[in-house]
């Protein structure tokens, strides 16, 4: 037993003269609790006082959104210059590749629609390798914009399609559904990105922002399709594989821990040349081209076949469709 | 006093606020990029419940804006080139079943057909003695002669009897074909490179016989040469055995 103990213990008459051992609730006086609070006050004023000390310099006429933008900088185009030198400079550095990104902006007047013939599809794959290469995807993981379901002829049961057969194909018994993305015009994955890095463009591709994602993965869970991909690690690709045509909303190389998703090529389709997908197709499955022009291939499809959407229940009014030979 | 402590907790909240609002310097690519996107999503509002049928009527007809854009010159300056065959094929010239080596020889079908009279009794290759016996065929009910022409066998010859280049199979091949050739023409059917808009660049389409043999035209059976491989599963697994962890749909 040491002395203080011993004391504490033996001696009541010493413990009731001392500090009591717990606070005492009620109990007025100068603690170091009230001191701690009234150094906390004078610090969150001072914080206060610091944080508002811009606001007393604004000049006179000048409204908040005016103020404001000084500081939320939207991007000229000699700054979009500078970004995009860097990011080649990044690929450069990063990859040994001489690419050029440029920053595609839609075509006035176009809205793309993408339908994909269940009666000639079969199952093959290309358009998924061809996705692979054209999009400069990791290679390690073979990633892809497009999966294809091998599914039971008559159902439409997702749950129990198969997606990594490796088989002869077709199979009788079954047929083949390739699935990306669907281009929404009521995209729930737009909706839960909680700092705007994903949005729906004029032409109807919903692109993502690689750059300003903080890699949440709320789209992926959000999105019905499973189009969406997460880069868990910074993609590998060789540098003589890399496809040096890129842009900034589509195909330059992805960092890791961003999300990202089919973009219809914008980065060909916004020259007004057709998706490495289409192109890949052996059995002319894939039809791409522009809703708003009445000639074109894909509203003759809309109005002269049966057509569906995927998941149409769900109100995402996809820019994507499927149809049939009769 | 706790009422006013909480309250130094908002003030402190409202400060790391502002302070990010007015120190924060935000680059927006989306903001640069968009334009005035206030008309799309006032469209969208309307749209929202719309039915798929009504979608669909819509997206046939709506065309004012493509309509406009080829009224303002944005005509198609490019055409639509569709693939042809060089002409009658070489036949290689050897009996089936030879030990011949080396390079084959090639020689036009009128190099023995020529001299040869037209046996309409022969249907199928398998009915032949002497050439082509080893050729797969599977077309239908048609013969040989329902397509090649026994009056110039380096030329094919319609229903009607007239003669048609190779290069024009395809006309041969519509006669029957109708609704594949209908949607050929609208571009619903065969695969194609090039440009989707013509005022743009060109487009390259294929030919029946590009992906269909004429004598055996449904398409070939493949195989798959790529597979993504998904992180969460072993490559070990087969797909019969299948695993009970994984989802079905990554299986």
């Amino acid at each position: 037993m040491s002395d203080s103990q011993r004391a504490n213990g033996s001696d009541p008459s010493s413990a009731s003269n001392a500090e009591p051992l717990l606070p005492i609730l009620g109990q007025s006086g100068s603690t170091r609790r009230t001191m701690m609070k009234g150094a906390g006050l004078t610090l969150g004023l001072a914080a206060f006082g610091k944080a508002i000390s811009p606001l007393t310099a604004i000049p006179e006429n000048v409204s908040v959104a005016e103020f404001l933008q000084q500081h939320y900088k939207e991007l000229s185009s000699d700054d979009k210059k500078t970004i995009l030198a860097r990011l080649e400079a990044e690929a450069k550095e990063n990859y040994g590749a001489e690419v050029s990104i440029s920053d595609h902006r839609p075509i006035p007047g176009v809205k793309f629609g993408y339908a994909i013939n269940l009666s000639k599809c079969n199952g093959n794959g290309k358009c998924v390798e061809a996705c692979h290469t054209e999009n400069n995807h990791d290679r390690t993981t073979q990633e892809s914009y497009i999966r294809v379901l091998e599914m039971d002829k008559g159902s439409m049961d997702l749950e129990t399609a198969n997606t990594t057969y490796t088989h002869t194909v077709p199979q009788d018994d079954k047929f083949y559904m390739p699935v990306q993305c669907q281009q929404c015009d009521n995209p729930p994955c737009v909706t839960v990105c909680p700092v705007e890095a994903t949005w729906k463009e004029e032409d109807g591709i919903v692109v993502v922002d690689y750059n300003w994602c903080i890699g949440c993965r709320y789209c992926e869970a959000a999105c019905p399709y499973h189009a969406r991909r997460f880069n868990w690690e910074a993609p590998t690709v060789p540098t003589d594989d890399i496809n040096p045509n890129q842009s900034y909303l589509s195909n330059r190389i992805r960092p890791q821990g961003v999300v990202e998703k089919c973009h219809y090529c914008l980065h060909r389709t916004r020259e007004g040349r057709l998706p490495a997908c289409l192109e890949a197709c052996p059995t002319g499955a894939r039809v791409f081209g522009d809703l708003n022009d009445p000639e074109s291939e894909i509203v003759w499809i809309l109005k002269n076949k049966r057509v569906f959407v995927l998941k149409e229940d769900l109100g995402t009014q996809p820019s994507f469709f499927y149809f049939f030979d009769s | 006093m706790i009422g006013s402590v909480a309250k130094v907790h908002w003030v402190l909240l409202l400060a790391v606020g502002v302070l990010a609002a007015a120190a924060g310097t935000g680059w927006a690519w989306r903001n640069a990029s968009e334009g005035n996107s206030t008309a799309s999503s006032d469209d969208k509002v309307g749209r929202l419940s719309e039915s798929f049928s009504d979608r669909k009527k819509r997206l046939g007809e709506s065309s004012y804006s493509g309509l406009e854009r080829k009224l303002r010159g944005q005509r198609d300056k490019f055409t639509i080139t569709i693939r042809q065959p060089v002409g009658p094929p070489r036949v290689e010239l050897r009996a089936p079943n030879s030990l011949q080596r080396g390079k084959p020889i090639t020689v036009a079908c009128s190099t023995c057909h020529a001299s040869r009279p037209a046996n309409f009794a022969n249907r199928t290759p398998a009915d032949l003695d002497e050439f082509h016996q080893d050729l797969t065929f599977a077309h239908g009910n048609v013969t040989c002669l329902s397509c090649h022409n026994p009056d110039n066998y380096d030329t094919l010859h319609l229903a009607d009897g007239s003669s048609v280049e190779y290069s024009d199979v395809m006309t041969l091949c519509a006669q029957c074909h109708g609704p594949q050739t209908r949607d050929y023409r609208h571009g619903a059917h065969g695969g194609m490179i090039g440009y989707w808009d013509l005022s743009r660049g060109p487009r390259t389409r294929n030919n029946c016989v590009d992906c269909h043999d004429p004598h055996a035209p449904s398409f070939p059976a493949m195989k798959p040469t790529f597979k993504p491989r998904d992180r969460f599963l072993n490559s070990t697994i087969d797909a019969k055995k299948g695993h009970s962890e994984v989802h079905p749909h990554e299986r």
